[in-house]
């Protein structure tokens, strides 16, 4: 019954799509609003359809009904609740629904929020996301079908992935990363639209598209940020990034985002770069789609295996139409794209953007090359390779510096021509902090020169980017007599996509700082304890108190309880765990970190004596790696600022007549 | 629209997806194993399911590999906890029995399981009838770069590993490695075994 309900609402949902992407184009040609308002409800019906679609499988995976083939695969009557609902996404055909639910959700909201608008360009952008919706429809009905029919029907089913139901941030982290992956296809299909349109020499696109842009920027940031905690939290090697295929996927649209909403200012400044940032933009889209096609189809072998049966050619013919299309439009209206203004010094917050844009470009070909790498070499020469982390951490390490670098020359720079003297007093704080941060590191007995040069280049960076709020705040202090901390956030308030920006820079230090010192000073050591024994690491004593053993609903765990000592206090208590999965053969190692801001005592259990006369722990002092996880929290904290509705659009959008249409259209 | 502009565009994306169209006809995680034309590594394990018949060996009895020379000897690797290991359960103990009495060996080595588990799955199975030894500590698994079971090694009679199959044999496989390394052995002046690299077939099917 739910099964039917499911798989009926896609068909249909796939018929409306389809009968929704012809019917739009033919009411544009022969200027039928009536039939465009029709276009326009297939997007919200198809919707409605996945909605239901969705719905319904989530109940099928709490009602435990096993005639549905995703819930049999995934599906356990003694899984939790909670892990039963987020197992919607721990396999490939439910991320799928979820996938093409996110879409349709984004698609029905870009619409509707812009259905007032004239002309063609909302039009041909409802037809791209009615597109995007109905290649993922047809992998609902084809190879990603998770509504087959199962008998006879089984009593119970095997539960979700252990390593999926160890942690709350499996509940977090998929449903950001979709969020993010998918609504990039919101500015895409606005980008399209204009290119279809032939309005893709005006910046509406852009305008229309930017708070999409910057929101789903956010939600990929949190997601990433959000996978390398579960990493660190679940995985127990203490580590956060491993350059895995899948990683790379999700952080390589990230590289061309962030190019994006850096570049597409100098656009809207000073009418530059403009099909610089169509690339940049259709790029970024296609890189999602890449992205997934890589880790899907099974083409590059990933820790993140996901079943893989006849997807890949799917995902290969969609994406083939989607770079074929992209880049044919993109040149074909490469004419229309002429840039307005030109450079005017070297020393110019343009000349800032552009090499960043050309840093960021570089560092995502790096990323791209290295995790295809595997392939090109396998079909050129025939031999298998692999490409692993000593590549991407050499390679990815100057840009990393650079690119903090210029996160604090960039912001002291206005546009057009830097004069030296302000110049000077608004770098002046930065070279400060970067001086003692260094020094900072040195006295803490770091060497590398690039640890040196990326705590130089953070502390610069945080005291510029510091430095513009100081200074706003005290020109409003001056000029309105507010209080300091009234005048910063009004000044916050009034320029949200400014000061969101430096917001989101602050993080990005904060992350870096936490990558570097963890890199740097990272300390393990591997005991076997008897109780009452201890062992010191970088300073921080544990003692080992007892082992124990107990049987939870679905899983039996072993634990340690160690106790980090202060003195002869016991500061904390940390239990390293293994889970033991009825349906698994090996445990599940479950480490316990112990957070200070200082860094975090990580604890791994790696064997024990069945009789709980010792364990054998492996102890890993990770300083300052909670930064990692706040920096995270405070670039979407920008990113909201940024992409909050309201506030005053900065530049040359409030004189252009398209901005009341702007103002009703945003979410 | 530049139409000119647009087509040479939209063409080089031609190679890329040429590239991905290839590279889904390959298995990324089927690594070749560079044990194929090698001396096969030494064991000496013990029986703990003897096997029925003319193919029995007794509980306990040590296999020594160094013992097995002048034989073509089909190394299968399996677990109790293995579920691709009972596809190929049937194939392999069904063509054993039919080269009774040639100079055939073929033996079942235990992967990361306990003797009793094993034994217990051989009865589930209907019995088996060639004997499998335990590998305490999986030190021949390691010696042999097992990546996961059920893997089939084919040894030629001069001890050689002349075939490497990852996941459940088909009797079609065996049949035509065992042959082929027989006739190799009855004819001297052929270099005995010469390696023809692994086979991978139905490596989807393994556990890992």
């Amino acid at each position: 019954m739910t099964r039917l309900l499911a798989y009926n609402a896609i068909i249909v949902a796939t018929a409306i799509s389809l009968l929704g992407a012809v019917l739009l184009p033919v009411a544009i040609r022969r200027g039928r609003r009536d039939w465009l308002t029709l276009g326009y409800a297939a997007v919200y019906t198809n919707f409605v359809l996945v909605t239901v679609a969705t719905l319904a499988l989530v109940w099928g995976l709490v009602t435990h009904d096993f005639s549905i083939s995703y819930v049999a695969q995934v599906g356990s009557r003694a899984t939790p609740l909670f892990f039963t609902v987020i197992s919607l996404w721990g396999a490939l055909e439910g991320s799928i629904v979820f996938w093409a639910w996110v879409l349709a959700l984004y698609g029905a909201a870009a619409v509707y929020f812009n259905r007032g608008r004239e002309g063609h360009l909302v039009p041909y952008a409802a037809v791209t996301l009615l597109l995007v919706s109905l290649f993922f429809h047809v992998l609902l009905l084809g190879p990603a079908n998770p509504f087959q029919p199962v008998f006879p029907v089984p009593f119970d089913g095997p539960g979700p992935n252990p390593l999926l139901q160890n942690h709350i941030l499996m509940a977090v982290h998929p449903p950001l990363l979709y969020l993010g992956y998918v609504g990039f296809t919101v500015p895409f299909a606005f980008a399209v639209g204009a290119m279809l349109s032939g309005e893709v020499a005006s910046d509406d696109w852009i305008r229309l598209g930017r708070r999409w842009t910057v929101a789903s920027w956010g939600f990929l940031t949190a997601a990433i940020v959000a996978g390398m905690w579960w990493s660190y939290e679940v995985l127990g090697w203490g580590g956060y990034w491993a350059w895995d295929p899948v990683e790379n996927a999700s952080f390589i649209p990230w590289l061309t985002a962030t190019a994006y909403l850096h570049s597409v200012m100098v656009q809207e400044r000073r009418g530059m770069l403009k099909l610089w940032n169509l690339n940049l933009m259709v790029g970024t889209f296609v890189l999602t789609i890449l992205g997934t096609f890589l880790t899907r189809s099974g083409i590059i072998s990933s820790v993140h295996a996901f079943t893989t049966g006849t997807i890949g050619y799917y995902f290969l013919a969609f994406i083939g139409i989607v770079l074929v299309a992209a880049l044919f439009m993109v040149a074909g209206n490469s004419d229309r794209l002429a840039s307005e203004g030109r450079l005017d010094a070297p020393l110019s917050r343009e000349t800032a953007f552009l090499v960043q844009n050309l840093l960021f470009t570089a560092f995502m070909f790096t990323v791209l090359i290295g995790t295809l790498f595997p392939l090109v070499a396998e079909a050129a020469r025939g031999v298998k390779v692999s490409v692993g982390e000593p590549f991407f951490n050499k390679m990815s390490l100057p840009l990393m510096v650079a690119l903090l670098f210029l996160m604090g020359v960039g912001p002291a720079l206005p546009w057009r021509k830097a004069a030296g003297e302000e110049l000077k007093g608004r770098l002046l704080p930065g070279i400060v902090l970067g001086v003692l941060f260094a020094i900072g590191v040195v006295a803490a007995g770091g060497r590398g020169a690039y640890s040196v040069l990326a705590f130089l280049f953070a502390g610069f960076a945080l005291g510029t980017n510091l430095q513009e709020f100081v200074r706003g705040a005290n020109a409003r202090v001056k000029a309105h007599g507010e209080s300091f901390v009234m005048a910063l956030v009004r000044l916050v308030a009034a320029n949200r996509r400014r000061y969101g920006g430096y917001t989101a820079h602050i993080g990005v230090i904060m992350v870096a700082v936490g990558i570097a010192a963890s890199s740097t000073f990272k300390t393990e050591q591997e005991a076997t304890l008897t109780p009452g024994q201890t062992m010191t690491v970088a300073g921080h004593t544990l003692r080992f108190k007892n082992a124990w053993g107990r049987q939870e609903k679905q899983r039996e765990v072993i634990g340690a309880t160690m106790e980090w000592m202060d003195g002869d206090r016991v500061r904390a208590q940390i239990e390293p765990r293994m889970n033991y999965y009825p349906t698994q053969q090996e445990p599940v190692p479950t480490p316990d970190v112990r957070s200070t801001l200082r860094g975090d005592i990580y604890l791994s259990l790696m064997a024990f004596k069945a009789d709980g006369s010792n364990v054998t722990v492996k102890v890993i002092w990770e300083p300052l790696v909670p930064w990692i996880w706040i920096g995270g929290m405070v670039v979407c904290l920008g990113a909201i600022v940024g992409a909050w509705p309201g506030g005053r659009e900065r530049g040359r959008a409030v004189a252009t007549p398209a901005a009341p249409a702007l103002a009703e259209g945003q979410p | 629209m530049n139409w000119k502009r647009a087509t040479i565009a939209a063409a080089s994306a031609a190679p890329v997806i040429g590239l991905f169209a290839w590279g889904l006809t390959r298995d990324p995680n089927n690594i070749p194993s560079p044990l194929p034309g090698r001396a096969a590594p030494q064991f000496a394990l013990q029986v703990f399911a003897p096997g029925q018949a003319a193919l029995s060996r007794p509980v306990g009895d040590t296999v020594r590999l160094a013992d097995l020379r002048g034989k073509v000897v089909v190394l299968n690797f399996w677990a109790s906890w293995c579920l691709a290991c009972r596809d190929e359960h049937a194939a392999l103990s069904d063509v054993a029995a039919t080269y009774a009495g040639q100079p055939v060996q073929f033996l079942g080595v235990l992967y990361n399981d306990v003797p009793d588990k094993g034994s217990a799955w051989i009865a589930e199975m209907g019995g088996q009838t060639y004997p499998s030894v335990d590998d305490p500590g999986a030190r021949t698994a390691i010696d042999y770069g097992l990546y996961g079971v059920p893997e089939t090694f084919f040894l030629d009679a001069t001890g050689r590993v002349a075939y490497k199959h990852t996941g459940p044999v088909t009797p079609a496989v065996v049949r035509f490695k065992v042959d082929s390394l027989m006739a190799a052995a009855a004819a001297p002046a052929a270099p005995a075994g010469a390696p023809s690299g692994d086979t991978a077939a139905a490596s989807k099917g393994g556990a890992r």
